[in-house]
């Protein structure tokens, strides 16, 4: 395995019942590149985040990040090795204000247990005061500090999205999942959407990217992967997927022979 | 009700007049005890001190309910644990007689304990599931109490524990009078103290643990459990420590009570009781701790004030009692949560932000178009 190897994906299987959601995918993602996953619906793209981020348990196959394996089934330890992502459907902590959304996003950096936060020793005070900053830049950000105490469930669509964005950049991920961060947004949205990723590249986190519009992956990303039906049919910078025949068959149905 | 908010609000953030108010809280709540029992009576300065013993109750299942979002209908178990404790540690019964101060970290160890061994195993399940198990379990924990008295009898069976030793320090006790620095504190008096000393330290606990990484992380897993985890939260562990966290408030509370009471038996512990501690978490506002304090007061005097003024007042109107107290007194509480469900579902006293989910503000809607 190479230095500039980020995440390698051995093999990756996973079938609930007699659906096979995903058989014998590999891929790797190399650091600071924004690697793009698409397909059609139900290709398995949502499907490989999951077992990526431990939500699933694969059924065959090995995830390599930063050099060694990831562990199975355990989101918490993968966040804590340095995965972080967002959902397709916004799952912010709904009752819980803007900043403190983007706290809990600290927890796995932090340490402070029962004792400390009972007693408040400077140890925990100066922790929580580094959380709340963090915090506070993150929002800037994003570009929503002025929203900061409002109900995380309150904000606009588009707000929420960089919010869940924000949350996931409080942990210092090394790899960043975006699920299908500009689905529902308009075309200001988007851009602004766009914007925001490059910047995040530029920081030196490695961005994962699944998403339907098209335009925005082609432009956006290093390298694209198309799943459809479970497997990679394709790997490779955008101009050459976009002319990859087993792709536009995917896409467009039907057989082109 | 808004004006107390509202000047509640204005006391966090000026500092002289919240010092001004604790000493102020601090001179009613200690001369109190001695104005109820010369107005009223030391009848009513028991209630009161059994208020203290269920606003720590409720306090420690907020912790499960309010702030991790863990329905526990079970509670109750934990407080029987610590009052067994205490009842088995300090009582004729097996002729042990340990201080005070070894028996209620005990208990709270012991039902911290009991609380894991009821977390460990309902880590998969929430909402009416969860209810369901803790129910049980509740119920299992009773039933143990009622029948350990054979083989070997250590509960001694639905009996209960009698003649347990009052709460006593070095050579004060606390069940007669005793003198203090040229006053005489009364033994009603004294145990309020000892009890105000023990919710006070509860809730300052509380309060810290809600402003802190892990009270967020509680709170995180209330709202969405697997947003929680992808952001690392270790939710096993998490869990489990709040229902320890909860659990041992419990069994403080307990051996508390079986010190004071002088007396144990399993009825003092059945689902009735749970029922109580969580209504009074719910109807003061869950996951606020000054609503929740005001549950645990509301809903141990109130039906104490039925229960005494039901019979006098028949009297006065119809001449004779038409209506058994008992009855009326639970017809009454029924319809008192009815009311406040309708009209304040987020309890009387709800969170800032308890208020504004209730509110319904225009943008609520947005969450849900995305799931």
């Amino acid at each position: 395995m190479n230095m500039t190897t980020l995440l390698d994906a051995r093999g990756i299987a996973k079938h609930f019942g007699g659906v096979k959601a995903l058989s014998d995918v590999s891929l790797t993602i190399n650091r600071g590149e924004i690697y793009g996953l698409i397909g059609p619906n139900g290709a398995g793209k949502t499907t490989f985040f999951n077992v990526l981020t431990g939500l699933y348990h694969p059924d065959g196959g090995d995830l390599v990040f930063d050099g060694e394996k990831l562990q199975a089934s355990a989101p918490d330890k993968v966040a804590k090795r340095g995965i972080a992502r967002t959902f397709q459907n916004i799952r912010l902590f709904g009752n819980m204000s803007a900043m403190e959304n983007v706290m809990v996003g600290r927890h796995p950096r932090t340490h402070a247990g029962v004792f400390g936060a009972v007693m408040r020793n400077s140890r925990t005070r100066k922790e929580e005061a580094a959380i709340r900053r963090r915090a506070e830049e993150l929002l800037h950000y994003v570009n929503i500090a002025d929203r900061a105490d409002d109900l995380a469930r309150n904000l606009s669509y588009g707000d929420q999205r960089r919010l869940e964005i924000a949350r996931a950049l409080a942990s210092d991920p090394k790899l960043l999942a975006l699920d299908e961060p500009a689905a529902g947004m308009n075309g200001t949205e988007t851009a602004a959407l766009r914007e925001l990723i490059e910047g995040i590249r530029k920081d030196g986190i490695t961005v994962l990217l699944i998403e339907h519009d098209v335009k925005l992956v082609m432009g956006l990303c290093d390298r694209v992967a198309v799943l459809d039906y479970g497997q990679k049919i394709c790997e490779d910078v955008p101009a050459i997927v976009q002319k990859d025949l087993k792709v536009i068959e995917a896409y467009l149905g039907g057989s082109i022979a | 009700m808004m004006t107390m908010l509202s000047s509640f609000e204005t006391l966090r953030h000026d500092k002289r007049a919240a010092i001004a108010a604790t000493v102020a809280l601090g001179i009613v709540l200690a001369v109190f005890p001695f104005v109820i029992s010369s107005s009223l009576s030391n009848s009513w300065l028991r209630i009161v001190d059994f208020a203290m013993l269920y606003i720590m109750l409720a306090l420690g299942l907020n912790i499960v309910v309010g702030f991790a979002g863990l329905l526990d209908m079970g509670y109750i178990a934990f407080y029987a644990v610590g009052a067994y404790l205490y009842a088995l540690l300090a009582s004729p019964h097996f002729g042990l007689h340990y201080p005070v101060w070894v028996i209620i970290p005990a208990g709270a160890a012991l039902a911290g304990l009991f609380g894991a061994l009821l977390g460990a195993p309902t880590l998969r399940l929430r909402g009416d599931y969860l209810a369901i198990v803790t129910l049980g379990f509740g119920e299992i924990v009773r039933i143990f109490m009622n029948n350990l008295n054979a083989p070997i009898n250590i509960t001694n069976g639905p009996q209960g524990i009698t003649g347990i030793d009052p709460i006593h320090f070095g050579g004060i006790t606390l069940a007669k009078p005793f003198t203090f620095l040229g006053f005489t504190i009364p033994s009603l008096h004294a145990y309020y103290y000892l009890f105000l000393a023990l919710a006070l330290f509860i809730v300052f606990v509380t309060i810290r643990l809600e402003n802190s990484r892990i009270g967020r992380a509680w709170v995180a897993i209330r709202e969405d459990e697997i947003a929680a985890k992808s952001c690392g939260i270790n939710t096993r562990n998490i869990k489990l420590l709040a229902f320890t966290m909860g659990a041992s408030f419990g069994g403080v509370a307990g051996a508390l009570f079986a010190g004071f009471q002088g007396f144990v038996s399993p009825e003092s512990f059945n689902l009735m009781e749970s029922v109580m501690v969580l209504c009074m978490v719910v109807l003061g506002g869950m996951g606020n701790i000054p609503g929740v304090i005001l549950g645990g007061v509301l809903l141990t005097l109130l039906p104490e004030l039925f229960r005494h003024g039901a019979g006098p007042v028949q009297m006065a109107v119809f001449g004779k009692i038409l209506l058994d107290p008992e009855a009326l007194r639970m017809l009454l509480f029924g319809l008192a949560l009815v009311v406040c469900m309708l009209y304040r579902p987020a309890g009387l006293w709800p969170s800032t932000t308890r208020r504004r989910e209730f509110k319904g503000e225009s943008t609520t809607d947005v969450m849900k178009e995305g799931e």
